[in-house]
């Protein structure tokens, strides 16, 4: 009578059984860290007197969330970033021509139904989207696990998110969590793993689960979790070179409690500044004015985020008043939007396409917002300041309302255009 | 025994709050703890004594996972951080860098910025100018020893066989 979460942390202690609120030591599978965590993480490591990692096999860094460097600090530490990689014989290393550490980490197969992996950044909980336990951690906890090749974690209770029903045209999984975020808030979910199910959910794609579980830490959540499926297996074949072992959760697990979303009737959602669980429905904030459309980031810019995109704006142009800028998300992502024309789409449109990095997320890197302007976002954060001035306001919403609003210059509803 | 004063900042305190995204590249906690609290009190490096506490509502440290945060706090000279509720990863955080994040309900309305606290890590309590006695729910055993260690690097490199 376990759930997923319950499952892997069991396994991974060597345990029959684990309970919520247990804490216990477990074997990690993978380690990932984006070049703002990674060196942190290694002279923790130092400082625990350890001087390599435990398996250079099952430890990555990424160059993502500023590239290419955008000025000499940012520089410097990509340069240690790659030394640190070759002193410690890593066997994967991503330059900057990779992409957000999020889709490059299954892209390239570390993913997999069953494991435990641990990233230093909070959006980790996105691999949940395979059937795995992902959690983000700080760079103490990233020294320890790969010094040692475990860490201790507190079993999270969890929450069954149940979504039943086919999404309307143009509603899309960004709407299905932002509509979770305004149910359960934005710490309804704190310390407990986030199990998504239901037929809404077993009609998405693996890419529009990764959204939903992207976002799961916004909710507090350690980790946001969907059962491994034909889809799943799908997408890793010949990513993943090696077998693995699904878990799913008993019939009769214990969940501390359910939401049920009725997905057929759900309407595109927007979360207003600034709070990710400030969510109303398109139609509420529709008018809205921006100065700033955002197509990308590891929870939305992804090959069918970029498609629908395309879709809405293909042989329009967008509004004057508004700079579009889209980055997909890697550069698997980024190949596959030019050989479909989806890239030149969007260009003949007006949009500013950037190479694949975190772009305008978190405000480090371009794209960054003035005192007093609007930016829409895919995104998954709207605190005050995160896109630049701390007097500028950001909205999070899908790619399809994103795409229309580009062409309107105000939020708008991807169903009216 | 931490001994200082409050500085009370509410609900939802996160962590481009803490130290803003612009300061993400920083490896050297000094200069990241003369940035702490930027993003709500720009004025907050230049009033904050060694023993402060800051003390937070609900959902404290929500955000990135990145150790910038209180990592910021710590090196600003802040010796513990009392909230009605945390965000999980700034708790692991906190606790794994030996600063106490003590969890304690209704602490945003009974202790204002500028009151004096004494935290006693041992018996589980805040005593608020001299007066009142607060209670926080207790640390697992766990994390005391983490706490106890001075962080989680020195509890490794002590208990590097046992980890
Ligand atoms: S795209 Fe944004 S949320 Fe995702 S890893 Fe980069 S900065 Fe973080």
């Amino acid at each position: 009578m376990s759930t997923v979460a319950e499952k892997i942390l069991a396994s991974h202690s060597g345990l029959d059984e684990a309970q919520p609120g247990e804490i216990v030591k477990a074997e990690i599978d993978f380690a990932f860290m984006p070049a703002l965590t990674a060196a942190l993480a290694f002279y923790a490591m130092y400082d625990m007197t350890i001087e390599k990692v435990w398996d250079r096999d099952k430890v990555t860094i990424l160059l993502d969330h500023i590239a290419p460097a955008t000025n000499i600090t940012n520089a410097s530490l990509h340069k240690e970033c790659r030394e640190i990689a070759r002193e410690q014989s890593l066997r994967y290393f991503y330059d900057i021509n990779s992409g957000v550490c999020h889709q490059v980490i299954p892209e390239n197969g570390h993913v997999y139904p069953g494991m435990l992996m641990v990233g230093a950044d909070s959006h980790t909980c996105t691999h949940g989207a395979f059937g795995a336990f992902a959690t983000g951690i700080g760079s103490t906890d990233m020294g320890a696990a790969i010094g040692t090749g475990k860490l201790w974690f507190k079993v999270p209770e969890t929450i069954r998110v149940n979504a039943e029903g086919r999404l309307a045209p143009r509603v899309m999984s960004k709407d299905v969590i932002l509509k979770t975020a305004k149910e359960l808030g934005a710490d309804g979910a704190t310390y407990c793993s986030l199990e998504f199910t239901g037929s809404t959910i077993r009609d998405m794609s693996v890419g529009a689960r990764m959204t939903l579980c992207n976002m799961a830490i916004e909710l507090g959540a350690k980790t946001g979790i969907v059962e491994p499926d034909d889809k799943t297996s799908r997408f890793l074949e010949g990513r993943v070179k090696h077998g693995y072992t699904p878990v799913y959760s008993d019939a009769d697990a214990v969940y501390r409690e359910k939401l049920e979303i009725d997905g057929a009737a759900l309407d595109p959602q927007v979360a207003c500044p600034h709070a990710v669980d400030n969510v109303k429905p398109v139609t509420e904030v529709a008018g809205k004015a921006v100065n700033q459309v955002f197509i990308g980031s590891c929870t939305n810019g992804r090959l069918e985020d970029l498609l629908v995109a395309a879709e809405i704006m293909g042989g329009k142009r967008v509004h004057p008043d508004v700079r579009v800028i889209a980055t997909p998300a890697s550069y698997e992502v980024y190949e596959a939007a030019n050989s479909r024309g989806i890239i030149k789409t969007l260009m003949d449109a007006g949009a500013v396409v950037c190479n694949p990095s975190c772009s305008v997320c978190f405000g480090g890197n371009h794209g960054i917002l003035a005192p007093g302007e609007v930016g829409l976002s895919t995104s998954n954060r709207n605190f005050r300041g995160r896109q630049g001035s701390t007097e500028s306001y950001v909205y999070l919403c899908s790619p399809a309302t994103a795409a229309a609003s580009a062409l309107t210059g105000a939020i708008t509803d991807p169903r009216e255009v | 025994m931490i001994r200082g004063k409050a500085w009370n900042y509410g609900d939802d305190v996160n962590t481009d709050f803490i130290l803003p995204g612009i300061y993400l590249e920083l490896t050297d906690p000094e200069e990241m703890g003369r940035h702490a609290m930027e993003g709500i009190d720009p004025g907050f490096v230049g009033k904050v004594q060694p023993g402060d506490v800051v003390v937070g509502g609900r959902n404290f440290g929500l955000g990135s996972s990145r150790e910038h945060a209180p990592i910021a706090l710590k090196h600003s000279g802040v010796s513990a951080v009392i909230a009605e509720g945390f965000a999980r990863i700034f708790y692991r955080n906190a606790t794994n860098l030996g600063l106490p994040a003590l969890e304690c309900p209704n602490v945003s309305k009974e202790i204002k910025t500028g009151d004096t606290v004494e935290v006693d890590l041992v018996e589980g309590t805040i005593i608020v100018n001299g007066t009142k006695t607060l209670s926080f729910v207790p640390v697992p055993e766990f994390m005391m020893r983490i706490l106890a260690a001075g962080g989680l690097r020195e509890h490794i490199k002590k208990n590097k066989a046992g980890w």
